[in-house]
């Protein structure tokens, strides 16, 4: 190493392991859009698998790809500190509108 | 926490401005802005949520025009740029300068081509007769995917101005960091991405 990239020494990630998780998300997507089209099919479970498929996909592009994992959880905090604050707020907001 | 009083301390050569946390000032800065950005996409979106609930009085209605095979590839291409991004992020990393540049404008490209699919959706929705005024939905819909293009296009002059600044000098201090923090960026842009898609398109 000819220079220090992070603060937070871990291990990296490989790119193959990289590839692997880009063809991960690709397949929940693929599975994603296959839900959109099995509406009847799925009835009332079709709008929970969207949302937690959404879920997945978004802690595995934040936890691999921004390195949240693997990073000093100072950033970690701030970050969902944010995101926290966001949902609770807007919920709060879609609730007074009567949204749900 | 032993090393220094102050506030900030330079480290080694190299190694950019870190707080006296050790942690990166850089790097904070832009987590601390991705966090804030949060709320600002809440925003948008809670306010689509809202107006799509509400029907139109005149227009279309965005759901009518959505094209998701469409849709999904532009999605599809977004999530890949996510890959080469760390995959940037990587070969600097290892020192291999070249190699990220190859994937810096890789991902340049497929935000581009991305951003293209967007300009290609919005003249669909307008020659369907769905204006930028033309009910509350479509405001909502155009400012929110509107201000999530704009991202992906500042973006994209953030990796071009990295990929053509060429030398080591040129990225700063710590090339490594620097690709990262824009990489942090680009990652974010991908994030808010996944929950419209979601949110937007398939739910309906």
């Amino acid at each position: 190493m000819s220079e220090p990239t992070t603060t937070t020494p871990h291990a990296e990630p490989s790119d193959r392991t990289y590839v692997g998780i880009a063809l991960l998300l690709g397949v929940i997507t693929a599975v994603e859009v296959a839900s959109y089209y099995a509406e009847d099919a799925l009835g009332a479970a079709l709008v929970p698998s969207l949302l937690a498929m959404m879920v997945v996909k978004f802690v595995i592009v934040v936890g691999w790809f921004m390195h949240l994992r693997f990073d000093s959880n100072v950033y970690t905090r701030l970050f969902v500190t944010g995101l926290v604050l966001a949902v609770t707020v807007y919920a709060a907001v879609l609730a007074t509108f009567r949204y749900f | 926490m032993s090393t220094s009083a102050s506030p900030t301390l330079e480290s080694t050569p190299g190694s950019g401005h870190h707080s006296a946390t050790g942690l990166s000032n850089a790097k904070l800065a832009m987590w601390a802005f991705l966090g804030s950005d949060c709320m600002l996409f809440g925003g948008l979106i809670s306010t689509f949520l809202l107006l799509r609930t509400k029907g139109v009085v005149r227009g279309p209605e965005v759901k009518d025009l959505y094209d998701i095979p469409f849709t999904s590839v532009s999605s599809f291409m977004l999530l890949m740029s996510s890959l080469t991004m760390v995959l940037a992020v990587s070969a600097i990393r290892r020192g291999d300068l070249a190699r990220c540049r190859v994937w810096l404008v890789a991902t340049a490209v497929l935000g581009a081509l991305f951003v293209s699919g967007q300009v290609y959706e919005f003249t669909a929705f307008y020659n369907e007769g769905l204006g930028f005024t033309t009910n509350l939905q479509s405001s909502a819909f155009y400012v929110l995917t509107g201000f999530h293009g704009t991202h992906v296009g500042v973006g994209i002059l953030i990796l071009g101005s990295l990929a053509a600044m060429g030398d080591r000098d040129g990225l700063g201090p710590s090339p490594a960091e620097t690709v990262e923090i824009a990489g942090l960026y680009w990652h974010f842009v991908d994030v808010v991405w996944i929950i419209i898609f979601t949110v937007v398109y398939l739910i309906r």
